[in-house]
């Protein structure tokens, strides 16, 4: 897929997808609005610059892998997806609905371009880890993304996936976490404190990487030096404000796991708006 | 290594049907441990296919993933004491293309590992097979915590998987080759300790056929792993005693045979099962559950009966368990007093 480069059209598309998922989950009538919100500017990075993909052939053997291990962040995913063309955007608004390829929470084999099933937290780096040690061992050239929550590492898994990950070199490995600091129960520093966090990671073997999650160019910048990066793997710890751009949303665990009512998704959808007519004038 | 028992084409006794087992049933000439022969089919499947790979979680020598390591060093990945990691990084690895054998105890997986077996492995549907070692009684002297006697019951519960639980060494071979030509997740228990080797490389082996070894008419002998050569034998002494009992190995808990079990439910009228694990949700359930709905007959479950067991020698603990041919003959018997209460 051809590459957008231009950091407003790319402003312009995250909002697009911040849109949809306010009205993508206000139509589902449950699911998860901060988190897909937060991370609409990293998805744009993804589909529309970092990765190598095609959505006419979601099955081309030598595709960059994009893993999604917090499964139900999937709105934001869904949303970049059908944008980049792998199904028609209409199918956005059956999400979570009987008879939809949108499942609550991502189904391989049901929706074009879904590399894994996820949900149950901690499971997607294990995933990413066998997929980048094959491409290693073969010697190819696709690389592997595993987008991955900051909560998600209460969960140890996540950790022996790290370790594994250093054993083998994964220089074709780029995690990103969505550090936005709040999970179900609160902030995740009073949950299970997971700092210092860059420092763990650098304990475990890898390159750290610290960005402004909402900079789509500082994002693509990242994982372009993890690409640069060859005897270990990359982790970019993408700090984001959860329900960022729509301002009754931003920093509230409490929109961890609920949508938006028609009335505060039309209010979102107000603020989005007033947000994409700013783009233009900002300067970069 | 390198040799397989082999069988002229007779019949052994009169009344084993021609299932090419070994000529001298009774007095077998090997004794290995099932976990032999996975180890032995990963390196024939090593060199026939490329894209077979193996992974261990720190247990290769004694699940017999070394031989494998040896030859292909590349296609092994060695997951350290991890074995929730090992089922991600099996399905991750299966995701591109592979054939993914991952090895541990079955204590620990399916034990410990059945969330990423559900989400990653069965989910996904990937080609991943589960390879559970040193499962039964029959590990004998590390104790109850390391006695799997619920693994089947966790696994069975799966959408999208296979369940095999074959008799012994080369029905082991068979199976993981039969494994790895089945497309989707497989699981696979095996035994720590050595038994005897009695079927060859001429015994059929279909995934979802029951293998029936010896006819009969009053009482219907289920068995998976070990336990089918002690029913063999069983059967042999219940014969002196009157009872004519059919001896099926039940290799495949899922999908089970259902035609098998409906034409012995009314063949016999009366059907056993006895496996190395708990009665509840193991092969003996799989089997009532298609009886009850099917052709209803009483089903005696012989197994281990809600309970951790102790450190021992495996035989001495299959003898105090009743699991050995003696033991079943005694279960048999009570098992022929349900017929009287139809």
């Amino acid at each position: 897929m051809k590459r957008m480069t231009n950091m407003k059209q790319l402003r312009f598309m995250a909002n697009i997808i911040r849109q949809d998922v306010v009205r993508m989950l206000y139509e589902a009538k449950s699911g998860h609005s901060a988190g897909s919100i937060g991370l609409a500017d990293i998805f744009t990075a993804l589909y529309f610059n970092v990765l190598y993909h095609n959505p006419e052939k979601p099955d081309w053997p030598d595709r960059d892998r994009l893993i999604l291990s917090n499964g139900h962040v999937c709105p934001v995913l869904y949303s970049a997806l059908a944008n980049a063309g792998y199904f028609p955007k209409e199918e956005l608004m059956t999400l979570r609905k009987l008879n939809s390829m949108l499942q609550g929470h991502p189904h391989r084999g049901t929706l074009p371009g879904i590399e894994n099933s996820s949900g149950p937290l901690g499971q997607g780096l294990s995933q990413a880890v066998g997929m980048a040690i094959v491409a290693k061992a073969e010697r190819k050239r696709w690389r592997v993304y595993a987008m991955l929550s900051d909560g998600e590492h209460n969960e140890g898994q996540t950790w022996e996936a790290a370790m594994l990950a250093a054993k083998y070199k994964l220089g074709n490995l780029t995690a990103i976490i969505d550090r936005n600091n709040i999970q179900i129960d609160g902030y995740t520093e009073e949950v299970l404190p997971l700092e210092p966090f860059a420092d763990k990671y650098r304990a475990f073997g890898w390159n750290v990487i610290d960005v402004d999650g909402h900079n789509i160019k500082k994002i693509i910048d990242a994982c372009s030096e993890s690409k640069a990066v060859y005897e270990r793997p990359t982790v970019i710890i993408a700090h984001t404000i959860p329900g960022k751009g729509v301002p009754f949303m931003e920093n509230l665990f409490e929109w961890h796991g609920k949508p938006p009512t028609k009335e505060q998704a039309d209010e979102a959808t107000r603020d989005l708006e007033a947000i994409k007519k700013t783009i233009d004038e900002d300067e970069e | 290594m390198n040799s397989h028992p082999t069988t002229n084409s007779k019949p052994p006794l009169e009344s084993i049907l021609d299932m090419h087992l070994i000529p001298n049933l009774f007095n077998p000439e090997l004794s290995k441990p099932s976990r032999d022969g996975f180890g032995k089919a990963l390196v024939e499947l090593g060199e026939q296919n490329p894209n077979v790979w193996v992974l261990s979680a720190d247990v290769s020598e004694s699940t017999r993933t070394h031989w494998f390591a040896e030859k292909f060093p590349k296609r092994f990945v060695q997951i350290g004491v991890a074995e929730q990691n090992m089922a991600g990084v099996a399905a991750g690895i299966a995701a591109c293309g592979k054939t993914v054998f991952l090895s541990a105890y079955g204590v620990f997986s399916p034990g410990r590992n059945w969330d990423q077996i559900r989400v990653s492995i069965c989910y996904n549907d990937v080609n991943v097979k589960i390879h559970a070692s040193h499962t039964g009684l029959t590990v004998g002297p590390d104790g109850a915590s390391h006695q799997a006697l619920e693994d089947m019951a966790m696994i069975r519960s799966l959408p999208n998987i296979v369940v095999l639980a074959p008799a012994d060494m080369e029905e082991t071979r068979k199976a993981a080759i039969a494994l790895a030509a089945h497309n989707g997740p497989g699981y696979m228990r095996t035994a720590r300790e050595k038994s005897p080797v009695f079927t060859t490389t001429d015994t059929p082996f279909v995934i979802g056929k029951a293998n029936v070894y010896r006819d009969g008419s009053d009482l219907a002998i289920f068995a998976c792993g070990i336990q089918v050569y002690e029913s063999l034998k069983a059967a042999e002494q219940l014969k002196g005693e009157g009872i004519d009992a059919a001896v099926i190995d039940c290799h495949t808990i899922k999908p089970i045979d259902r035609a098998a079990i409906i034409k012995y439910a009314k063949k016999c009228g009366l059907i056993m099962s006895v496996e190395e694990h708990q009665v509840d949700g193991g092969m003996g359930s799989a089997i009532a559950e298609v009886t009850s709905s099917e052709f209803p007959v009483p089903v005696y479950r012989h197994g281990i009966y809600n309970r951790f067991c102790e450190s021992g020698e495996p035989y001495d603990l299959l003898k105090k368990y009743e699991l050995d041919a003696e033991g079943i003959v005694k279960h048999a018997k009570e098992a022929m007093k349900l017929k009287s209460k139809v």
